[in-house]
């Protein structure tokens, strides 16, 4: 059994470098070069069974770093080990014991039943016939996948598809499965089987899983440690609580009252909408929303209530605009 | 579709037995081989999803093939020897360069695609299986439709075979299958540098082809009928010419127009060996190139 | 309406314009197959001189004025019919037949601008090419260039009214790529672009001259080779231009038995 202590690192970072010499037209002839450092300096580490978050915008170096854990790319300098393995120099090796979800490229075999693209799968990774049974059997019991496995995949919908592509990830044991926009896309029911199934799996196979993803409640729903790279570095590794404070993110509880009134003044929040008998009210995410919503009923007549989630952009810029 | 909270869900795992000990890294021709089979079943399944297309795709390979023989049929209705060579003898070349090019074609006819998967990020996902990128670069929309072209090739150089007027030696009759595939080689070789070539220029594929598809073409012919910088060019810079011209030579007992020195006619296996070197050097090169600038 | 198909042309034009390292790479292999093909040609009329009524020098422009018009004719695809079909296929054709401009038009004009940037693009570099490297019979007088811009320009509405017509196949065939690769064969074979027509034996040459891809390439080499003269220029010209009506007037109809169909089906 390879899996020891459940702290081990399983995945370690240590100063990596990703610099790109990007050339551009300046002229009909001429051409520039310019050096990007697409991802500069970034060091973790991931203790083995953890699900992390890893946030930032788009252009952050979020890709850059998932290609460099994969062995797509060498880092520029700095030192990467998963699960002890140098991606750089030992990329097959690596390959057999991590499984990457790309949301929106599957790696299955368009005209093939679902059954051919895992039985390339079973042979390519050579998959025991025991482990490959069990794998087989628990995807397709918890995804939902038995009617699936006979029909080409050409044929299935984006949500019967990225259930077929995550258990295709996962037929060899993996010990890191990366996870690119595992919901995008899907329906609300689609993405919420997704995550019970992924949060299950971590429970109970202690399966390391690296998750990025513009949906915050993906976040929510499975990481407890979330990492947000922006310009290429780190700028926050922790707790989701801490993001949110940190970031000084807002909620939005929103209000649909009898009839029509005038902006209310409630402590603790501030009044940003008002929309015929709807009111909208932002308070720091990390606070409940408990005694707004008993002051609100007390003094008003309350017909309906929702509370709107912060964006991960949302939280991502309001930390900007704290930090910088 | 039922809710399911993550108690089911981990109930209704099997507790997880050992993980099994990952297999340390095989014979690595070996690995190549078996993944680039693999791969190739697929695509030939996939193909056989859509079996009209794929029977008239194929008849329409065999006869465009079929095309550039006609040609040379109808310019000996007018003439009975082209740079001094008769239709048969002609048509040992052409058959000789057809197949070795067909088997190159079939094999590793689809790495011209690279540049595609290059610019559209699609060969990230093979860089994430447990595969040499090679062999599944090679193996990518593997066309079993241009079985038409080997077949055809086969067909001329039968044919050609049975009528060319040839002692028969046994060191003859060893050099036509020798020819055959130090000629596949020499032009995988080829596939495989361009291949690499298109890790830097992604729209290269087209240049490529005028070297396979067009010395495909200029082998059909006698050397003699070319400017001799030409044959140099194809001797001595992209050695084509021991695809076929120099053991062919050999068997149909003719000499060859550079006057090159006679154990030359047996080199070809050494030849595609050699070929090999550099394809593999720069494939490396290329597949570094790519993960150091992933672009 | 005028305006509005010249504006047509214009994209298709400039839309090939776009893919410029695609014409660089097309001009190379141009320039090796007319080499390649030079000669074999120089090794046939060295046995036959005057084969088919044409010297070395006319055998050889023949040769590379096959390369110039190879992409111009679209002989080896390359033109609208792929885009056309596949939107037949999925069913977006049942809105293109709903707009006011005619589909017909609509493709010829496009079709017309993608030719006009292959003959720059494609079609001067290589004869320039066979030119450097090959004594060519090239004619002098400008009248005689005029002529032939003209009946590449008839030749160009051939070759659509055949695409036109092998696109449309798409409404009844479920698989096009048979049609496409027999269109594509016959117009490699018939067109003159393996071997000249007047070279080819008896009465099989009388077919392939009759036939309409004889306009593609045999007639507008033969009007540049200054074969046809006076009034048997004009009866080349009236040749090609009699096939093009007949073909544009075929694919009329088609389309009207298709668009039919369409409304039936419910597009």
């Amino acid at each position: 059994m390879s899996t020891t202590a459940g702290t081990a690192p399983v995945i370690e970072l240590d100063g990596v470098e990703k610099v790109f010499d990007v050339r551009r037209k300046t002229g009909t002839l001429r051409r520039t070069r310019t050096r990007v450092r697409a991802v500069d300096g970034i060091s973790f580490t991931v203790p083995r069974g953890e699900v992390v978050g890893y946030i930032g915008p788009n252009g952050a170096g979020k890709s850059t770093t998932v290609k460099m854990l994969t062995g797509i790319l060498n880092p520029s300098a700095g030192r990467i080990r998963i699960d002890g393995i140098d991606p750089t120099r030992e990329r097959t090796r690596l390959a057999r014991r991590i499984g990457v979800v790309f949301g929106q490229r599957t790696t299955l075999w368009w005209d093939l039943p679902l059954r051919d693209s895992y039985e390339l799968v079973r042979r390519m990774y050579r998959v025991p016939d025991a482990v490959y049974a069990r794998n087989l059997d628990t995807c397709v019991e918890l995804l939902d996948l038995g009617p699936l496995l006979e029909v080409p995949v050409r044929q299935l919908s984006l949500g019967q598809r990225m259930r077929g592509d995550i258990a295709a990830a996962l037929l060899h044991d993996p010990e890191v499965l990366y996870l690119d926009e595992p919901t995008i896309g899907l329906d609300v029911v689609s993405k919420s089987r997704v995550r019970d199934f992924l949060r299950g799996f971590n429970a109970e196979r202690g399966t390391t899983i690296l998750l990025t993803t513009h949906d915050l409640t993906d976040i929510e729903s499975l990481c407890r440690r979330v990492m947000v790279i922006d310009h290429g570095r780190l700028v926050y590794d922790g707790g989701l609580d801490g993001l949110h404070a940190s970031g000084e993110s807002e909620r939005t509880l929103i209000a649909d009252f009898a009839r029509e009134l005038p902006p209310i003044d409630l402590p603790g929040a501030r009044c940003v909408g008002v929309d015929g008998p709807r009111q909208s009210f932002a308070f720091p995410a990390g606070r409940s929303a408990a005694p707004l919503v008993a002051a609100l009923a007390a003094d008003h007549p309350l017909v309906d209530l929702s509370i709107r989630e912060p964006a991960i952009e949302d939280v991502i810029s309001r930390m900007y605009g704290a930090t910088s | 579709m039922a809710e399911l909270t993550p108690g089911e869900v981990a109930a209704a795992l099997p507790a997880a037995a050992g993980r099994p000990e990952h297999q340390e890294p095989r014979w690595q021709p070996a690995e190549a081989m078996r993944a680039y089979a693999l791969i190739v079943r697929m695509w030939v399944r996939s193909t056989m999803a859509y079996r009209t297309s794929f029977v008239l795709t194929a008849l329409g390979n065999l006869a465009a093939t079929g095309l550039d023989f006609l040609t040379i049929v109808l310019m000996f209705a007018h003439i009975h020897a082209l740079g001094g060579f008769t239709l048969p003898e002609v048509a040992l070349l052409y058959g000789a360069t057809s197949t070795s090019f067909g088997i190159a074609d079939l094999t590793l006819g689809s790495m011209d695609r690279l540049g595609r998967r290059v610019r559209d990020g699609t060969l990230d996902v093979l860089l994430l299986r447990p595969a040499p990128v090679l062999a599944q670069v090679a193996a990518d929309r593997f066309a079993l439709r241009r079985l038409g072209r080997i077949t055809q090739g086969v067909l001329v150089l039968g044919w050609a075979l049975l009528r060319v007027d040839v002692r028969w030696s046994p060191v003859n009759v060893a050099l036509v299958p020798v020819m055959l595939v130090s000629g596949a080689v020499i032009f995988g070789a080829v596939y495989v540098a361009g291949a690499a070539f298109q890790f830097l220029a992604q729209d290269a594929a087209e240049v490529q082809s005028s070297v396979t598809y067009g010395g495909n073409t200029m082998l059909q012919y006698p050397p003699g009928i070319f400017a001799r910088d030409l044959v140099r060019g194809v001797t001595f810079v992209v050695p084509l010419a021991f695809v076929n011209w120099l053991p062919a030579l050999h068997v149909l007992g003719r000499p060859d127009p550079l006057g090159l020195p006679g154990w030359l006619d047996f080199a070809s296996p050494a030849v595609a060996l050699l070929c090999c070197l550099p394809a593999a050097a720069a494939w490396r090169a290329g597949l570094r190139a790519y993960r150091s600038t992933g672009s | 309406m005028g305006g509005f198909y010249g504006a047509v042309v214009t994209r298709g034009f400039r839309r090939y314009a776009t893919y410029r390292s695609a014409t660089a790479a097309g001009v190379v292999t141009n320039s090796v197959f007319g080499l390649i093909i030079a000669y074999s040609y120089i090794a046939l009329w060295d046995q036959r001189p005057h084969l088919g009524g044409y010297s070395e020098p006319q055998a050889l422009t023949y040769v590379w004025v096959g390369q110039a018009m190879l992409a111009v004719m679209a002989l080896m695809g390359g033109g609208f019919e792929d885009e056309l079909m596949d939107r037949i296929r999925s069913g977006d054709i049942a809105v293109d037949l709903m707009r006011p401009a005619d589909l017909q038009t609509w493709w010829l004009s496009a079709d017309l601008g993608r030719a006009a940037f292959q003959l720059l693009g494609r079609g001067v570099a290589p004869m320039v090419c066979g030119a450097l490297l090959f004594d060519l019979a090239l004619p002098s007088a400008p009248g005689t260039w005029l002529l032939f811009l003209v009946s590449v320009a008839l030749g160009v509405v051939v070759s659509f009214g055949l695409r036109f017509l092998v696109a449309l196949s798409a409404f009844w065939l479920l698989d096009g790529v048979g049609a496409t690769q027999m269109a594509m064969l016959a117009g490699l074979f018939f067109s003159g672009m393996l071997l000249p027509l007047n070279v080819f034996p008896g009465g099989l040459g009388e077919v392939a001259r009759a036939l309409p891809w004889s306009a593609m390439l045999q007639v507008p080499a033969d009007v540049l080779l200054g074969r046809h003269r006076g009034t048997g220029a004009l009866a080349a010209l009236a040749f090609q231009a009699g096939w093009a009506v007949l073909l544009l007037a075929a694919g009329r109809q088609l389309q009207g038995v298709a668009a039919r169909r369409v409304v039936v089906q419910g597009g």
